[in-house]
C-alpha cells in the first residue's frame, strides 16, 4: 500500500501533469486562459483575488523551503530547529490563512453573483473542491507540525527526504510512511490537485507572463502560417437559451 | 529609415448622418455571437456625448495610452511592467459591463406562446448575461442625437475640459447645442499601448499592412490591453475569456475588398488606403514634449510615396511594386498629408492612431443657417469659424490636443472648398483668391473636392491585394478571431475545459476570394464555394448552403463534428 501511495502515485501524477500540460499546450491553446469573470463583478474580486494569489505565492515559497532545502543546510547556517519552526509556523499560517480567506471570498462571490455562478463549469466546481481541500489539509499540517514536534517527528525528517528522493528515482517510501496522517492527507490531495491541474483553468499559472518584463513593447509579426484544420459547422446564437440548456 | 506599409482609414465627419449602418453590419459580421453581445468593434457616437464605453476619454480615470516620464521617455499611463504584473490578479482599471451596457434581448416567444387572455402579451426585456428580466438603462448609443444631453451633457469628458478652460462658455441648452457624429473603430496605431500592455505578447502588428490583431492562442485573458487602450477598443469575450478587437476586416483587405464598415457606409464617408511610414521614427515622434506637436510629429513619420529615396527604401524592405503604386494613389495619404485636412483622434494619447478624421464643418454651417446667414459665403463662414469658438474648441480637444489654430485651418479649408466650388457650379469664373486664402491653389482644391465629393469606389478604396506568392499562407491563416466562438462560428459547446476550448478553426480566406469574384463578375455563385460555414455577408441569396442554418437538433451534432471532438479527446 505504501509503495503504491508513495512510490507509484507520485510518478503517475508527474506523468499526467507533464503529459497533460504538453497535450493541452499543443491542442488547446485557445482554451488556455484565466477565464476572468471581472467583467461581471469587480468589487469582491479586487479584494479576494490578490489576497488569494499573493497568499498562494507565499505558500509556494514556503513549500520550496520546507521540501527542497535539507535540514542539514539550515542547521549549517546556524538556524535552530525552534527558530525554523517558529518562522515556518508564522509565515506559513499567515500565508495559509490568507490563501484560504481569499478563496473563501472568491467562492462566495462565485456563488452569489449570478453571472459569475452561471459561468462556472462542473470542471471548475471539482477544481475548487480539490483546491480548498488541499489548502485546508495544508493548514492542518502546519498546525500539526507544531504539536508533532514534541514527538520528534517533523516533516523535515519524513516528507522532505521522501520528496527529494523522488527526483533521484529512489523514493524513500519508509520515510514518508512514517509521517503523521495530516501529511499523508495533504500530500494525497496535493497530488490529486496536480493531476487535474492541466485539465482545469488552473493551467493559467503555467503561463504566468514573466517574459513581459523582457519583451519589447511593440510586437511586429508577419502573417501567420496557421495549421490547416477542418472547419467545424454550427454556431452559438446570441440569446439566453444557451444559459437555459446549461441549467438542465 | 525602415519603411513599412500601414493600412489606414479616413472618415469625413461632415458626411456622417449617424445611421449606424456601419455598426450594424460590423456587428453582423464580427460580433454576432455569444460572449461578445455587448461588443461593437465599430460604434457611432453622438458628440457631445459620453461615448462607448461611458466616459472612455477620461484618462485620469482609465489611465489609457502613454505619457512621458520625468526623463521625457514614453511610459504606459497605467504603470510600468512590474506594476502591471503586480496588478495582474485583479485588474484595477478595467471597465465593467455597466460601463458598456448590459446586453439584452426580448422574450419574443411569449408573443407567440401566450395563452388566450384579456391582456396583450408583452415581450419583456431579458438580460443576455443572466437570462433574467432586466431593466434597460443604457446602451452603446443611449445618448444618440443628444438624447438626455440636458441631464447628462456635462458628463462628456471633453465638455468638462473645455468648460473648465473656457469658464462655462459651453452651453448645452438645446437651442445653442451643436452636434455631430463620430464613428469609431480600432485605430490600428503605430505605437499601440494595448500591445505594450499585453503581458502575454499576444497582440501584434502585422508587418505587411500594420493591422493590429490579437492572437487568440496566445491571449491568456489578463485583460491589461483593455486598460492600455485609451480608445477602449479592445473587448473581453466573457465566454472564451480572450480579448477581441476590430480586425480591420483583414480577410477582406487581403483580397482587395474594403472593410465591412466602409463597404456599407451609406454616406460613403470612409476612405481606405496605404501609408508608408518610417518605423524607426515612431517612438521619437510619440515622445515629443508638447502634446500639440504630436500631430506634426505623426505627419512627419508618414513618408512621401513619390519620393525616390522613399521608394528605394521601400523596395529594400521588400515592399512590392503594386503596393508602392497603391501608396502613391492612396486617398488617405492625400487627405492627411497632401491636403492636410484629416486629423488623428486624440493624438495626445501618443499612440499614433491610423484612423483619421476630417473634422465636421456642419456644426458651424448649421448654426449659421439657423441664424439666417448665407452658409456658403466664404467671408461669413470664415468669420463664423473664428467666432464660434465653442464647437471649434471642442473639435480641437478631439483632434489636435487642443490646438485651436490647426482645427480652424482645416475648417477654413473646408469652408473655402464650399465657397470655391459654389462659384464654379454657378458658372462664375473660379475665384482663385479663395483657395489662396487657405494656402492652396485652385487645381489642388478642385482635386480635393473631387476626392471628398464625387470620388468613385475605386478611388475611395485603394487596397492592394496581399501577394500571390504568400497565398498559401493566406488561405488558412491561424490568427485572430476565427475560432470556436469566434466569427468563424465554430461549435461552441461547453467542453470540459470551459467554453470554447479546443483546436482553432482557421479563416477560410477562399470564402472571401469567392466573395470578391462574385462582386466583380456577373455569374451566380454556386453553393459549392461555401464550405461548411456561411458568413451571411458572403451569401448571395442563392440556395441554402450547408451551415446556413443552425442544426435542427443542437444536442445531436453531425457525424463529422462528433468525430472531430472525439479525436480531440474533449
Amino acid at each position: 500500500m505504501n509503495i503504491l501511495l508513495w512510490g507509484v502515485l507520485p510518478y503517475v501524477m508527474f506523468v499526467v501533469l507533464v503529459g497533460g500540460l504538453i497535450w493541452r499546450y499543443r491542442y488547446d491553446q485557445f482554451g488556455w486562459t484565466t477565464r476572468s469573470s471581472q467583467l461581471y463583478e469587480s468589487r469582491l474580486l479586487r479584494i479576494g483575488s490578490p489576497i488569494f494569489h499573493f497568499g498562494l505565492l507565499a505558500v509556494i515559497a514556503g513549500h520550496f523551503f520546507g521540501l527542497v532545502i535539507p535540514k542539514s543546510w539550515t542547521e549549517a547556517v546556524g538556524m535552530s530547529e525552534g527558530l525554523y519552526h517558529f518562522n515556518a509556523l508564522l509565515v506559513g499560517s499567515i500565508a495559509g490563512v490568507g490563501t484560504l480567506g481569499g478563496i473563501i471570498i472568491l467562492i462566495y462571490r462565485r456563488r452569489k453573483t449570478g453571472p459569475v455562478f452561471m459561468a462556472t463549469t462542473n470542471n471548475d466546481k471539482l477544481m475548487y473542491v480539490v483546491l480548498v481541500a488541499a489548502i485546508i489539509f495544508g493548514l492542518w499540517t502546519t498546525v500539526a507540525s507544531v504539536f508533532s514536534n514534541t514527538h520528534g517527528i517533523t516533516y523535515r525528517d519524513t516528507v522532505s527526504p521522501w520528496f527529494r528522493s523522488l527526483f533521484i528515482l529512489q523514493p524513500d517510501i519508509a520515510a514518508m510512511a512514517a509521517a503523521p496522517l495530516a501529511f499523508h492527507m495533504h500530500t494525497l490531495v496535493g497530488m490529486a490537485l496536480f493531476t487535474i491541474w492541466p485539465f482545469t483553468r488552473l493551467v493559467h499559472a503555467f503561463t504566468a507572463p514573466l517574459h513581459y518584463l523582457f519583451r519589447p513593447y511593440i510586437v511586429y509579426r508577419s502573417r501567420d502560417k496557421g495549421a490547416s484544420v477542418p472547419a467545424r459547422s454550427g454556431w452559438s446564437e446570441v440569446g439566453t437559451r444557451d444559459r437555459d440548456t446549461r441549467k438542465r | 529609415m525602415r519603411v513599412m506599409a500601414q493600412m489606414g482609414m479616413v472618415m469625413n465627419l461632415d458626411k456622417c448622418i449617424g445611421c449606424h449602418t456601419c455598426s450594424v453590419t460590423c456587428k453582423q459580421a464580427w460580433t454576432n455571437r455569444a460572449g461578445v453581445e455587448y461588443v461593437w468593434f465599430n460604434n457611432v457616437e453622438t458628440r457631445p456625448g459620453q461615448g462607448y464605453p461611458r466616459r472612455y476619454e477620461d484618462q485620469e480615470k482609465w489611465k489609457g495610452g502613454w505619457e512621458l516620464n520625468k526623463r521625457g521617455r514614453l511610459k504606459l499611463k497605467a504603470g510600468g511592467r512590474v506594476k502591471k504584473l503586480f496588478g495582474l490578479f485583479a485588474s484595477p482599471l478595467q471597465p465593467e459591463l455597466k460601463d458598456y451596457y448590459e446586453p439584452w434581448t426580448y422574450d419574443y416567444k411569449t408573443l407567440v406562446d401566450a395563452p388566450l387572455g384579456d391582456d396583450f402579451p408583452v415581450a419583456r426585456p431579458k438580460s443576455l448575461i443572466t437570462g433574467k428580466d432586466t431593466k434597460i438603462t443604457w446602451s452603446a448609443n443611449w445618448d444618440d442625437d443628444l438624447g438626455g444631453t440636458t441631464e447628462m451633457g456635462h458628463l462628456d469628458p471633453i465638455v468638462e475640459k473645455v468648460r473648465r478652460e473656457s469658464e462655462d462658455k459651453i452651453k448645452l441648452e438645446f437651442e445653442q447645442t451643436f452636434m455631430f457624429y463620430l464613428p469609431r473603430i480600432c485605430e490600428h496605431c503605430l505605437n499601440p499601448s494595448c500591445m505594450a500592455s499585453c503581458p502575454s505578447g499576444a497582440i501584434y502588428k502585422r508587418v505587411e499592412d500594420g493591422i493590429v490583431l490579437v492572437d487568440q492562442d496566445k491571449c491568456r485573458g489578463w485583460r491589461q490591453c483593455m486598460t492600455g487602450c485609451p480608445y477602449k477598443k479592445i473587448y473581453f469575450n466573457h465566454k472564451t475569456g480572450k480579448a477581441e478587437k476590430c480586425t480591420f476586416c483583414y480577410p477582406r483587405i487581403e483580397v482587395g475588398l474594403p472593410t465591412v464598415c466602409s463597404e456599407t457606409c451609406v454616406g460613403r464617408l470612409r476612405y481606405l488606403g496605404l501609408f508608408l511610414y518610417d518605423a524607426d521614427a515612431v517612438t521619437a515622434a510619440a515622445s515629443v514634449t508638447d502634446p500639440q506637436d504630436l500631430y506634426q510629429a505623426q505627419m512627419d513619420v508618414l513618408l512621401d510615396p513619390h519620393d525616390p529615396a522613399v521608394i528605394a527604401a521601400a523596395r529594400e524592405q521588400g515592399i512590392q511594386e503594386d503596393w508602392i503604386d497603391a501608396a502613391q494613389k492612396s486617398p488617405v495619404y492625400a487627405l492627411t498629408k497632401v491636403y492636410n485636412v484629416a486629423l488623428p483622434l486624440h493624438p495626445e494619447y501618443r499612440t499614433m492612431p491610423m484612423v483619421w478624421y476630417i473634422p465636421p464643418l456642419s456644426p458651424v454651417v448649421d448654426l449659421l443657417r439657423d441664424q439666417g446667414h448665407d452658409a456658403e459665403d466664404p467671408d461669413v463662414l470664415f468669420g463664423a469659424i473664428d467666432a464660434l469658438r465653442i464647437p471649434v474648441e471642442y473639435l480641437a480637444e478631439l483632434f489636435t490636443a487642443g490646438d485651436v489654430d490647426r482645427v480652424t485651418l482645416v475648417l477654413r479649408k473646408l469652408a473655402a472648398m464650399r465657397a470655391y466650388m459654389r462659384g464654379i457650379s454657378l458658372g462664375n469664373e473660379p475665384d482663385e483668391s479663395i483657395p489662396a486664402s487657405v494656402g492652396m491653389d485652385g487645381a489642388t482644391m478642385y482635386e480635393m473636392y473631387r476626392l471628398m465629393a464625387i470620388a468613385k469606389y475605386s478611388e475611395r478604396y485603394v487596397i492592394p491585394k496581399a501577394h500571390a506568392e504568400q497565398a498559401h499562407d493566406l488561405e488558412e491563416m491561424g490568427c485572430s478571431l476565427d475560432f470556436d466562438g469566434g466569427p468563424g462560428m465554430g461549435a461552441m459547446g461547453s467542453s470540459p475545459f470551459g467554453e470554447a476550448s479546443g483546436r482553432p478553426t482557421p479563416v477560410a480566406v477562399e470564402t472571401f476570394h469567392a466573395l470578391q469574384d462574385r462582386q466583380t463578375s456577373d455569374s451566380v455563385a454556386g453553393a459549392d464555394t461555401l464550405s461548411g460555414r456561411v458568413n451571411l455577408l458572403n451569401w448571395d441569396g442563392n440556395g441554402a448552403p450547408p451551415g446556413l442554418f443552425p442544426q435542427r437538433h443542437p444536442t445531436e451534432p453531425p457525424a463529422d463534428v462528433a468525430a472531430l471532438e472525439g479525436g480531440g479527446g474533449a
